[in-house]
């Protein structure tokens, strides 16, 4: 079911709206948040200067850095009374981020999380399990809420006690999971060990994954202990813009739907900033247009994706940004082209005859760099020509989405290393790193 | 008659030819004739063997890419131009030769292995013409 009719402008009215809400946003921007005043204004950039769409390209960036610098009030936007409620992330170091909401962005919040939810299945008669730690975290109130306003019965189970969970799922007839995709994992092997089979003892047919990167892998592993007719689709948000819902994959898992009367998305070149078309890497930058008590222009991410405009089959006509490939820090450049990992292991998996592991090796060979990609056979075959197709394949491939030629090393299966966690793809050999 | 023919992907990384040997060596997989197609960065290696069936499993238990395929080998009289005969009644019955090597079983007798994926056209036309192939049995008991 697709939740609002504003899924399915046409992109001429989606602008419309968009351009709209940003004049606005950047107005009372410039007015109420003295340290972003003074960014445009050194940047030489007045509000009255943002005539179309394009013009945002003018306006400066906002960072981590900037709120951590303003902590924790210093980029709001309305006095602190007119908040409903603070979240803040933990920051790994120093201060955490500091986020609030007043009433209109709590109901936008809502809107956007029973968007993404309708899309990843979602329905009033669904019994929803939320196992994200509840509390300054955004996860779990942010699905909380957008569940709750599709009309399914919420089970705030929150984190741990996984044999209790279980518990809930089973008595309850819990339909729809929500958790990390780890914690679905792990509830699953929980299970198998008090001797629940998740495929035929519960009916968990839904999982809204999100807050941690979604591998193509992890949701094979899921489907293998979940059940292969369980819908998993990932979401994509940050405390930051909101908080979960700004995007989220539909039922054809051909990337996230980006809620864009409410976001507008931009892919920059992590290096030069400069603005990239439609389609390539590099990293999603943000600009909040609906946000009353932080609305955030230009935030970047620093996660690299690309963006989909072509219309998607479910109906929607939303931008869809592909699932991440990493964070902007992961950049290579390899002779003077910005290179992400995630673009090369898209083509390793379009590739019929491989499996989904790959290593990235750049060497330097005099004064040009070297790249060669390793890549496994996922079987055994006596065809000669075969090896020499998946081989020529997987080069042109490359060489069209990077423009760069590679050298393709087609290894045996099993032969590169399998990771847990965070993969490490890469191996740059070039002096200096 | 088809006999079973193992192939080994391997990557051309020093030594990586030798490990095959070692590993068929080590489970009494005897080698009959081998033949080794490559580019610079890889190979295909076929080899005919007395059980391939257990060559493949343990190669593929170790990490190896192995598969098994059939193939013909023929034997070739002892006459003067008796493979350019066979060739030719091959090719004039337009079945497709993916490949072929030779393998030598006793000191006289000359064989050929021969791929194609046309097996049953081959096999009659081989039959037709008084072609000897070697049956799974004979390729044992060598
Ligand atoms: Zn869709």
């Amino acid at each position: 079911m697709i939740w609002s009719e504003k899924e399915t402008l046409s992109r001429k009215e989606m602008e419309a709206i968009q351009l709209e809400r940003l004049k606005e946003t950047v107005y009372r921007v410039y007015d109420k948040v003295a340290p972003y005043r003074k960014k445009m204004d050194e940047a030489g950039v007045k509000p009255e200067d943002i005539k179309s769409l394009s013009d945002l390209s003018k306006l400066p960036f906002v960072t981590k850095q900037d709120l951590r610098d303003n902590y924790p009030f210093g980029l709001f936007a309305v006095p602190k009374d007119e908040l409903l409620r603070i979240h803040a992330s933990s920051g790994t170091t120093g201060k955490p981020t500091v986020v609030g909401y007043t009433k209109g962005d709590m109901d936008v919040w809502t809107e956007c999380v029973s968007r993404i939810a309708c899309a990843g299945g979602a329905k009033s008669t669904d019994v929803a399990q939320i196992c994200f730690g509840y509390g300054m975290f955004t996860g779990a109130l942010g699905l909380h809420y957008g569940l709750e306003n599709i009309g399914t019965t919420i089970v705030p189970s929150s984190t741990g006690n996984s044999e209790k969970q279980l518990m809930y799922m089973k008595d309850f007839g819990t339909t729809l999971l929500v958790a990390t995709p780890s914690y679905a994992l792990r509830l699953a092997e929980v299970a198998r060990e008090i001797g629940i089979d998740p495929k035929t003892d519960l009916n968990v047919k839904i999982g809204l994954v999100g807050s941690e990167l979604l591998t193509d892998a992890m949701r094979d592993e899921m489907h293998k202990y979940w059940g292969e007719d369980m819908l998993i689709t990932s979401n994509y948000g940050m405390s930051e813009l909101m908080g979960p819902g700004v995007s989220g994959e539909c039922e054809y898992l051909n990337g996230m739907h980006i809620n864009e009367d409410f976001f507008i998305p931009e892919i920059i070149d992590p290096e030069t900033e400069e603005v990239l078309p439609a389609g390539e890497w590099g990293e999603l930058v943000i600009t909040c247009i609906k946000k009353e008590a932080l609305p955030l222009i230009r935030y970047r991410t620093r996660d690299i994706t690309r963006l989909m405009y072509e219309p998607c089959e479910c109906g929607r006509t939303t931008c869809r940004m592909a699932n991440l490939s990493g964070r902007s820090d992961d950049m290579l450049k390899i002779r003077g082209v910005n290179v992400f990992p995630g673009q090369i292991e898209e083509v390793v998996l379009s590739v019929e005859g491989l499996g989904p592991h790959y290593e990235i090796v750049v060497e330097r060979d005099g004064y040009t760099d070297k790249l060669t990609v390793r890549v496994e056979l996922a079987k055994a075959t006596d065809s000669f020509k075969e090896l020499e197709k998946i081989e020529a394949t997987v080069r042109n491939k490359l060489r069209v989405v990077l423009g760069l030629d590679a050298k393709i090393k087609l290894e045996s299966p099993n032969t590169l290393a399998r990771f847990e966690g965070k993969a490490k793809r890469i191996r740059d050999l070039r002096k200096g790193n | 008659m088809t006999v079973k023919q193992l192939s080994v992907f391997i990557e051309n990384r020093r030594g990586r030819l030798g490990e095959v040997l070692h590993v068929l060596k080590e489970k009494d997989v005897s080698i009959l004739s081998m033949s080794l197609a490559d580019t610079s960065e890889f190979g295909l290696l076929r080899l005919i063997t007395n059980d391939a069936d257990k060559g493949c499993e343990v190669l593929n238990s170790l990490g190896f890419s192995g598969t098994v395929t059939n193939v013909f080998i023929i034997k070739l009289p002892h006459v003067a131009g008796a493979l350019q005969n066979i060739l030719e009644i091959i090719s004039a019955n337009d079945i497709d030769i993916e490949y072929a090597y030779g393998m030598s079983v006793e000191a006289n007798d000359a064989t050929i292995v021969v791929k194609t994926s046309q097996i049953e056209k081959a096999e009659k036309v081989l039959a037709d013409n008084g072609i000897g192939t070697m049956s799974p049995e004979e390729l044992k008991a060598l």
